[in-house]
């Protein structure tokens, strides 16, 4: 993650400031980009598909949750229903319209949710989505059981590990490219003054649904292409393995690490999560869920605010007692 | 008898989520602490019986009778611990409901790998009463039968402990108005923790009652602690008598669908019907707007 800019070089943001953390973004980018080629063997791809994975799903997360406070914890919904259109489109559509089936599959689900839930308080969005995974895998099981007797399905694709590499470099650069661009227009200040309070926003004449559907239905159609993206990696795939609601719950846990309310927040969240679970898995695999769990209440209680957050106090306190 | 025995596969399923719910209902309508670690606790609780029933060689009955204090003991001190630190640090606002829902996130994690680490994913169950009993023409499980009686005496005496004591009429004032509770003299903080106490018990007492008739896992919890949270919402936050009838509906619903249609509908069943109800009354069947 050579693309994060050190908190204190992003404080002062002078016009040569500026362009030099853009030349070290760009330059990051491509080391990471040509990574491969570096001779980095498969374990070294094999962890960076992972942090990739998470970069993306915690960054779209974000998009939507991160503004509205509205928890979301779907993801694993959009992502399951990605690898799952992967699965049943893999080996007859070229990949790229596999792809594009999967975004569509994405939004169309979104907005079918969203439509119907959005217009709910925050509490009860939480709980709907607590339970969208499931309902998700539960009806996927059935249409399978019942309709198509294929309960399980192979995926042969000729897509090796750098590839899946590479795309899901380019998805984490189209997700930051559409939140930054996000927070430069009229729905990103929409959103700000939604998540700030409600009623006031729709007061200002904001219409607060139209602009949450939006959004969560940007974030969903993200995570459904990293679904896809990740299909190829497992080869076989059923219900149980793309609807893992442990997926969700990572993916909360890396956001709010981070800060939820930064674009470059959930990254840096991501990153320590993912590379301690990554060793953990290996060396307490019977332990994980209670690392898990621990891991979470650290979190919730210690770090509240995220990373960001204390990186930023810490920069203000630093400041008030230079100032003195 | 098939219509009797829809009924009575209904009124034990809808009893039990009542039940079940009845509990939530207290921690979140009046501790503000939504609750997902609540099924594991219900889990805990089933397993602990089967635990006493097949290795003590306890009477299900009396380990009913020990549940209920031990949940009551056990959630008091989930909330002292864990969750005044998040009570004191949002000073009870709107940022309470977000920090709950994550830390009690947390702790079902912990409880459930807790739980799959002494006991794996297998399902359990004990044999008790399993004789049938014939009613109307339809034959029944004994079990089922003294589950339901149990369930509703259960919430019976909770009905009545909140309409006729002192201690629930001050909890349903916290529950109605929490920042003027405090002006005639009730300690809102002491009072959150009961309730957080006695929807423990419920939960511990439904999970003996679970078990007597259902083979349970480690990993079930997490879909009971979601059906409560439905009903709780469906009914209305801190109403017993929507926790009833929601429940009931719920069980039904679920009865009906699992009965006639398939029984991998019935989640799908559980979320339209609980879309339908918010969608025409934001607030809950018995929910006043804006609480």
């Amino acid at each position: 993650m050579n693309a994060l800019p050190s908190p204190a070089a992003a404080g002062n943001s002078t016009g040569a400031g500026r362009l030099a953390l853009q030349a070290l973004a760009v330059a990051g980018l491509a080391l990471l980009a040509a990574l491969p080629w570096l001779g980095a063997d498969d374990y070294l791809i094999a962890v960076g598909i992972n942090i990739l994975q998470y970069g993306v799903l915690a960054t779209a997360w974000a998009l939507f949750s991160g503004p509205t406070r509205y928890v979301s914890l779907a993801t694993v919904a959009f992502f399951g229903i990605g690898a799952y259109t992967a699965a049943v489109f893999g080996e007859t559509l070229p990949w790229p319209a596999v792809l594009a089936a999967a975004l569509g599959v994405s939004l169309v689900l979104a907005l079918i949710v969203g439509l119907a839930t959005l217009r709910l308080s925050g509490v009860h969005f939480v709980i709907f989505t607590f339970g969208l995974a499931e309902l998700v895998h539960q009806l996927v099981n059935w249409y399978e059981v019942n309709v198509t007797r294929t309960l399980g399905r192979y995926l042969f694709v000729d897509i090796s590990q750098v590839q899946i590499y590479w795309q899901l470099l380019a998805l984490l650069v189209a997700v930051l490219a559409t939140g930054w661009a996000i927070r430069r227009s009229r729905l990103g200040l929409a959103l700000q003054v939604i998540g700030d309070d409600e009623v006031v926003a729709r007061h200002v004449g904001i219409d607060t649904t139209r602009a949450k559907l939006l959004l969560f239905a940007i974030s969903a159609g993200f995570i459904g292409l990293a679904g896809a993206a990740m299909a190829p990696r497992w080869t076989y795939i059923d219900p149980a393995i793309a609807f893992n609601p442990v997926i969700s719950f990572q993916v909360l846990i890396m956001a709010l690490l981070g800060g939820a309310n930064r674009l470059f927040g959930p990254l840096l969240g991501v990153l320590p999560v993912a590379l301690l679970f990554e060793l953990l898995s290996g060396s307490f695999p019977n332990h994980f869920m209670i690392l898990l769990g621990l891991v979470f209440m650290a979190i919730v209680y210690f770090i509240p605010n995220g990373l960001f957050g204390l990186l930023e106090r810490r920069r203000q306190r630093a400041g008030k007692e230079g100032g003195k | 008898m098939l219509i009797v025995d829809v009924l009575l596969a209904g009124f034990t399923l809808g009893g039990m989520y009542a039940l079940i719910a009845m509990g939530l209902t207290l921690q979140y309508g009046v501790a503000r602490i939504m609750n997902l670690s609540y099924g594991e606790v219900l889990v805990m609780s089933a397993f602990g019986t089967w635990f006493a029933v097949t290795r003590l060689d306890w009477n299900p009955v009396a380990v009913l009778l020990a549940s209920l204090p031990l949940g009551y003991l056990a959630s008091w001190l989930i909330y002292r611990v864990l969750m005044m630190p998040l009570v004191r640090r949002s000073g009870a606002g709107p940022a309470l409901e977000v920090d709950s829902i994550l830390a009690t996130f947390g702790l079902l994690f912990l409880l459930q790998g807790v739980l799959l680490l002494a006991f794996g994913g297998n399902y359990y169950s004990y044999s008790y009463l399993s004789q049938p009993v014939d009613i109307l023409g339809s034959q029944v499980a004994a079990n089922r039968l003294v589950v339901l009686g149990f369930a509703a005496a259960i919430g019976l005496g909770l009905y009545l402990l909140l309409t006729r004591s002192r201690l629930g009429t001050a909890v349903r004032a916290v529950a109605v108005a929490p920042r003027f509770a405090p002006l005639v003299g009730i300690d809102v903080w002491r009072l959150s923790a009961i309730a957080f106490g006695i929807g423990g018990a419920l939960v511990a007492g439904g999970g003996t009652l679970l078990s007597m008739f259902l083979p349970f896992s480690a990993t079930m919890g997490v879909v009971f602690a979601m059906k409560a949270l439905v009903v709780v919402i469906m009914g209305g936050v801190g109403n017993l008598l929507g926790c009833l009838v929601a429940g009931l509906m719920l069980g039904f619903a679920e009865t009906l669908v699992a009965r006639f249609v398939d029984p991998g509908l019935t989640l799908a069943v559980n979320f339209a019907l609980f879309l339908l109800v918010l969608l025409l009354r934001p607030a809950g069947l018995f929910g006043r707007v804006a609480r």
